[in-house]
């Protein structure tokens, strides 16, 4: 169910490195599925730069609202404007359409701090899913 | 945790369940927009079976209720429902809760879950002091109750009713059956929309609940029905009412009858209409894309003057929208506010209630 090419943080965010070796970070399945049907999105300008598990912006559901940190540090290049102006995209397709935004790593190193798809999986199972 | 007897069909139909008021309950099924849209557009069915059900009946019912409650219950025709206020002394409200008026000496009460009990023993203690011949039978746990609410659940259950549903007033009840099943049938709801709440036996409820949503009609959790009563301007009593507040701040005087010479908090409630009141009731929409959440500060000026009872994102006005209490000088429309989001103060307009109303036919 998660794509085995990318990697998890243990706060339900993926981090794809993109071939031009920019990574996009999103939201798994399994945290779009916890927070419901969301309605807002509030993602950084780009330009901005985040730290490692720094807050990354918001994710508001009609249940609940949930911080999004960043699994790894950089620079934002891109934002999904997508995303924010349909945040149901996120709810339909959390690895695809609903990335959040797009990152200039500054250490790139970090990644191996974070999960494979397989490890996450056993992770969510850790956690009782 | 209490479960009702449609536990297994919801966890069976992907229901999230969580504890609401003591019960295991759904939050949602399919998701709580499309659960909300269904309902304004066509049926969803809410398992409510956690409601309380009193049956308060005897010679001394109707006075002791028109004691107990801020409407004319002795001047209901049988048949009818009335939204009413349970009030103590002091004019706090201890509950909200719909009378059905079956005979001139049986009613049936819907408290809310969380305040069953707490009026179980207050109508006890008032018969007794009051020394009115009642007799009080919850039936909360021998029925199961479902509301069946949105513009098409008449005529979807009609073909199943033996009721005329299609002619049937708001604000009424009837004993008839479904799908040949005994059934009292109320045209009340918590929606906002129109619609039937259905109590039956036990044992039928399981079947009449899943043949209806084979009929087409939407299961919906308590997530929507929360959305859709902010959005239609009712009050959750414990978040938006308590015993702090009396029915006129919380913008409630029209389910108050002064006319009726003594009932609970009458009084008081009498001085604050001649007095004026200090704080009241609002209803504000947000400026920005963020909901306001139950105890987010509400200022004006940088002071603190309320806080937010309840909020959710409006699909309607599609934006934060929420209630508060906030001074008296502060409540008129299109006051301009500010709530605490986080830390991030976000612009807040005063707006009449209810934030949506159904188109009404004829």
């Amino acid at each position: 169910m998660n794509p085995a090419d990318r990697y998890y943080s243990t706060e339900h965010e993926w981090v794809l490195v993109n071939q031009d070796n920019m990574v996009s970070i999103g939201i798994t399945e399994y945290a779009q599925d916890e927070l419901g049907d969301l309605v807002f999105v509030e993602l950084p300008a780009t330009g901005t730069i985040v730290e490692n598990m720094g807050k990354l912006g918001e994710v508001e559901s009609v249940k609940s609202v949930s911080d999004i940190f960043c699994p790894i540090s950089g620079e934002v290049v891109e934002i999904n404007q997508e995303a924010v102006e349909s945040p149901e995209i996120i709810n339909e397709d959390p690895y695809g359409k609903g990335w959040l935004i797009r990152l200039d790593p500054s250490n790139p190193d970090q990644l191996d701090q974070l999960m494979s798809a397989s490890e996450y999986e056993i992770f969510l199972e850790s956690l009782g899913h | 945790m209490k479960r009702t007897p449609l536990y297994q069909d919801h966890a069976n139909r992907g229901g999230k369940l969580v504890p609401f008021a003591g019960w295991e309950m759904p939050i949602q099924f399919a998701g709580i927009l499309s659960e909300v849209k269904s309902v304004r557009s066509g049926a969803g069915i809410f398992d409510v079976s956690h409601m309380g059900r009193l049956v308060i009946s005897g010679t001394d019912a109707s006075k002791l209720l028109d004691m107990l409650t801020t409407s004319y219950i002795s001047r209901m025709q049988s048949g009818k429902a009335k939204y009413t206020l349970i009030c103590n002394e002091n004019g706090g409200i201890i509950d909200d809760t719909i009378i059905y008026k079956h005979t001139p000496n049986k009613f049936l009460m819907i408290p809310n879950a969380s305040n069953e009990e707490a009026i179980i023993k207050w109508i006890n203690r008032c018969a007794a002091d009051l020394n009115y011949e009642i007799e009080l039978q919850r039936v909360t746990t021998d029925t199961l109750m479902m509301a069946l609410q949105g513009p098409q659940a008449a005529q979807i259950l009609q073909p199943i009713c033996s009721i005329d549903l299609l002619n049937a007033k708001p604000f009424c009840i009837f004993e008839g059956k479904i799908l040949g099943y005994d059934s009292t049938i109320a045209t009340t709801g918590y929606t906002g929309e129109t619609g039937v709440e259905i109590i039956c036996n036990l044992n039928d409820g399981p079947y009449l609940w899943s043949e209806l949503i084979n009929l087409g009609v939407t299961p919906c959790g308590l997530g929507a029905r929360d959305l859709l009563r902010i959005e239609a301007g009712l009050l959750l009593h414990g978040s938006d009412m308590n015993t702090n507040v009396s029915p006129l701040e919380a913008g409630l005087s029209r389910f108050v009858s002064f006319d009726k010479p003594a009932f609970f908090g009458r009084a008081i409630m009498l001085s604050q209409q001649e007095l004026g009141l200090g704080k009241s009731l609002i209803g504000f929409k947000l400026e920005d894309k963020v909901i306001p959440r139950h105890g987010y500060e509400i200022l004006k000026n940088n002071d603190i003057i309320g806080e937010v009872t309840s909020g959710s994102y409006s699909p309607t006005l599609d934006t934060g929208i929420g209630l508060g209490y906030v001074p008296i000088e502060f409540s008129r429309e299109d006051t301009e506010l500010q709530v605490d989001i986080r830390g991030r103060m976000t612009k807040a307009k005063v707006v009449p209630l209810p934030f949506y109303s159904r188109k009404r036919s004829k």
